[in-house]
């Protein structure tokens, strides 16, 4: 089977709208969430997001193909730019060997919203023509096909808030396999919309803190629900050999991606965490697994009460006492919860710690919960020899992911 | 009079000068795709107060004026 190593990376987020940017803010613990601009909230028990802000999406996308974009697709489309030009692999791989998987947890959710308003207001007649194709959320995965030129494998996935996770992972696979050379992959999410923030509260999912410091507090004894984020994040993915011929910049491996499902709740995570776990043991089955003060993992810590009990469960079933000597973090303490997008973006956290040998913190965790008691990685990042990294994610509908990645031995 | 406003109300959809579009200008050669032009008929029928739908044969600005003014008269 072949190997699979990531060769470029890129972001937009809301901790900085470049990949390079985004690691540098995490690993100083900035806090990207504050109040939501987009529309009115003072009447809102929900307060606060992770909100895009100062992108220059009309420098890197054409006007005339931003204008038929929703934001969620002209994310992707910003964030697969950086990381194709980063990788270098344009003009370099056939492009019918050169694939797409890319997902989201909604697709357009401004466009769903503004044109069902259009049909109630103005009529059917007035709908845009654009509606649909603006709209459904396989579209990113569309767009950056005519972007890139890439004509190979091509597919849009949802897993909820794993999706990001999942596309890298399926990635993976799809390379392994040998079914493409280079993959873009990753996941895009803009739905910091009132509809969205309304449906996420009535699900009790969503915080209600009336700070922006006590908004997101993954395994902090005071969390209260997740905030919403937005942004994308894209990864290249690319054979070994193939890397290696072009004399491509690589940036680790990837050495396993775990796929379960709870089977157990539409919202809720199983709180035994046996489907979680096989994720992350499924993601490490063909590897040397290190000692585990040698391990990080980025968690999907979303700072809902069950998510952040779950996941501890997660990693004391994994590595029994072990755990308590892993690195552990959740960076959505300084994006809030990217949702489509988290799984990407977590990835490339994650696989950021075997290079530069710092462990992002998990910022404003400032009260201890018994029941969460392992290493949060606190407030500070740290420096650590990490040899594996793991990114582990959880979405609605009890989906699962958890990708693996090691530095490359030749 | 009609070529004027429609030559205006493509501009602002592509975001593009006015004084760029002539009457013999090709759709194609401003990259207008059958979803715009779809997009410009809502405008032409808030614009001049008429029921309008693009026709897929329509290729140039002037097409599209000629349809138009014979539905204004």
């Amino acid at each position: 089977m072949n190997r699979v190593v990531i060769t470029g990376i890129g972001a937009i987020t809301p901790v900085g709208n470049s990949a390079a940017e985004y690691l540098e803010n995490i690993k100083k613990g900035v806090n990207g969430i504050d109040e939501i601009t987009y529309f009115d909230v003072s009447d809102s028990k929900y307060k606060f997001a992770g909100e895009i802000k100062n992108a220059d999406l009309a420098g890197v996308i054409e006007k005339s193909a931003l204008r038929k974009m929703d934001r969620f697709t002209q994310y992707a489309v910003y964030a697969a730019s950086e990381a194709v030009n980063d990788s270098g692999i344009e003009g370099k791989v056939d492009p019918y060997r050169f694939g797409v998987y890319f997902g989201s947890g909604v697709g357009g959710f401004d466009t769903f919203a503004s044109e069902h308003e259009t049909l109630l207001t103005r009529g059917a007649r007035r709908v845009s023509p654009l509606f649909i194709p603006k709209m459904i959320y396989n579209i990113a995965a569309g767009n950056l096909a005519i972007t890139f030129n890439a004509k190979g494998t091509n597919l849009a996935l949802s897993t909820a808030c794993a999706t990001g996770a999942t596309a890298v992972g399926e990635a993976y696979r799809a390379i392994r396999h040998g079914y493409a050379d280079a993959m873009i992959c990753g996941g895009s999410e803009a739905a910091i919309h009132p509809l969205a923030v309304a449906g996420f509260g009535q699900c009790k999912a969503l915080s209600t803190a009336q700070t922006k410091d006590t908004a997101s507090l993954p395994f902090d004894k005071r969390r209260l629900g997740f905030v919403m984020g937005e942004g994308a994040a894209v990864l290249i993915l690319e054979e070994y050999e193939h890397a290696v011929n072009r004399g491509a910049k690589i940036y680790a491996e990837v050495v396993g991606y775990g796929s379960t499902n709870d089977a157990y709740h539409i919202t809720s995570p199983d709180p035994a965490a046996e489907s979680t776990a096989a994720a992350v043991r499924e993601a490490m089955k063909d590897i040397e697994v290190p000692q585990a003060d040698k391990i990080y993992i980025n968690a999907h810590g979303t700072g809902t009460h069950l998510n952040d009990l779950t996941e501890t469960q997660t990693f004391k079933n994994v590595f029994g006492d072990d755990a308590y000597k892993l690195h552990i973090s959740s960076t959505k303490s300084m994006t809030g919860h990217m949702l489509g997008a988290a799984g990407a973006i977590e990835a490339i956290t994650a696989m950021d710690t075997l290079t530069s040998g710092i462990v992002p913190p998990t910022i404003n965790l400032l009260e201890k919960d018994e029941e969460c008691d392992l290493d949060y990685t606190p407030n500070t990042a740290v420096k650590a020899d990490i040899e594996l990294a793991l990114s582990t994610n959880l979405g609605f509908g009890g989906h699962n992911a958890c990708l693996a990645f090691k530095a490359v031995k030749q | 009079m009609v070529f004027e406003k429609i030559a205006q109300m493509i501009a602002d959809k592509i975001d593009c000068d006015a004084a760029e579009i002539k009457e013999d200008t090709k759709f194609e050669d401003l990259s207008i795709d059958s979803l715009d032009i779809t997009e410009i008929a809502m405008d032409i029928e808030d614009e001049f107060e008429i029921e309008f739908e693009a026709d897929p044969s329509m290729k140039t600005v002037a097409d599209l004026v000629a349809a138009v003014e014979k539905k204004v008269g």
